[in-house]
């Protein structure tokens, strides 16, 4: 159900506020979502002053100065910094994105940084998604085929059939779509999310999967499916320009042609 | 980690709106309201079979400022609630999900709204 106030828990109360040391001209002010587990306070936004002289173009280059060199304290994931691994997914300037592949330069004035939204927060940036990963199971994201224990010959695609999964297998599961969806924030734990939608379709469309139908089957629930009112901040948020708007979309077809 | 006293990240309020997602709630909240203004045009055509003398009540509201006020704010939300009901219909078809046209599609939808409005209100004042 729609919840639209944070619990009492996760008010978010005024932080520290860290001067500028270096004594730069070029500052930047980076407001910054923290929680730790070990003090038992609510969270709160720790106000950064940056060095922009001194700092790459990146968001997460800010994060790392803002570690390195003020506060050590400051919790964020990542891992290979250059939007292939999905790490350091989180809500910059209002939008999910990568922070590895989001310049700064774009956004003018304070920069507001925030874990994933409508996730249980393990710390500071990190968000909880236990429940994505359980979902993406769900849907059973592995090729099924009657071929696998008899022959050991791979199994051809065409070319034009494995032109259906372009836009599709390039995910990466940062789950920025599915934590910038209002329905996945309010139905979560039924609704299945643009992510693990997408995903569905790559498996529904591979040519060399026999499983279709099940799969079609097992998708087209009320919940699971058709809680996507086409609101489209999936596709707005992607930081690899994917569609998952348009796969649920042709999800949403297919059962209604088939 | 299913710990509870974890803090649940802010939603709602941080996430920056998009046209997209903006003309989302607004159908929803105008479908409530044309939800509503049907019940208001039964009570208007239940008006005519009471009679002359109810049927002239309704006809009083509905043409002072308020009433109008109210008429041309239904036209609106009719209109938006039909051009933006077309685009989940060409949606549903499996066309317009591209971010561009799906935008372009979506300030159609809003600014065509007021346009409708403004049609209908000129066609129907030659009725009343």
């Amino acid at each position: 159900m729609a919840e639209f106030s944070l619990p009492d828990n996760s008010k978010i109360v005024k932080g520290n506020y860290y001067k500028d040391t270096t004594g730069s001209k070029n500052l930047k002010k980076v407001n910054v979502y923290r929680w730790s587990p070990d003090d038992g306070k609510n969270p709160r936004i720790d106000t950064f002053e940056v060095d922009m002289d001194n700092c790459g173009p990146k968001v997460l280059d800010i994060l790392f100065k803002i570690k390195n060199e003020i506060d050590s304290s400051l919790t964020f994931r990542r891992s290979c910094a250059h939007g292939v691994c999905g790490s350091c997914a989180m809500n910059v300037d209002g939008i999910n994105t990568l922070s590895c592949i989001k310049s700064h330069n774009d956004i003018k004035g304070e920069l507001n940084i925030y874990p994933l939204p409508h996730l249980k927060v393990i710390k500071d940036l990190i968000g909880d998604l236990s429940n994505l990963y359980k979902q993406y199971e769900s849907i059973q994201p592995w090729l099924k085929t009657s071929k696998t224990d008899t022959e050991k010959n791979e199994i051809i695609q065409s070319q034009k059939d494995r032109s259906k999964l372009d836009g599709y297998y390039e995910c990466i599961l940062c789950a920025c779509c599915s934590t910038s969806c209002p329905s996945y924030w309010w139905n979560g734990d039924k609704y299945l999310g643009p992510a693990v939608l997408l995903q569905a379709y790559r498996w529904i469309n591979d040519s060399r999967d026999e499983d279709k139908k099940e799969r079609l089957k097992k998708v087209a629930d009320e919940l699971k499916l058709y809680r996507c009112h086409t609101i489209m901040n999936c596709t707005n948020s992607c930081p690899k320009g994917l569609n998952p708007a348009k796969a649920i979309g042709s999800i949403k077809k297919m059962l209604a042609t088939s | 980690m299913q710990n509870n006293n974890n803090p649940l990240s802010p939603h709602l309020g941080i996430y920056k709106w998009q046209i997209s997602s903006l003309l989302s709630i607004t159908h929803r909240i105008v479908g409530v309201i044309n939800f509503l203004a049907i019940t208001l045009i039964c009570f208007w055509t239940l008006s005519l079979l009471l009679g002359e003398n109810s049927y002239e009540v309704t006809k009083i509201f509905l043409k002072s400022f308020f009433g109008k006020f109210i008429i041309i704010s239904l036209c609106w939300t009719f209109s938006f609630h039909i051009l933006n009901e077309i685009r989940h219909l060409i949606w549903d078809m499996g066309y317009g999900f591209d971010l561009k046209i799906a935008k372009i599609t979506g300030v159609l939808a809003f600014f065509g709204s007021f346009i409708l409005t403004i049609l209908f209100y000129l066609i129907g004042k030659n009725f009343l």
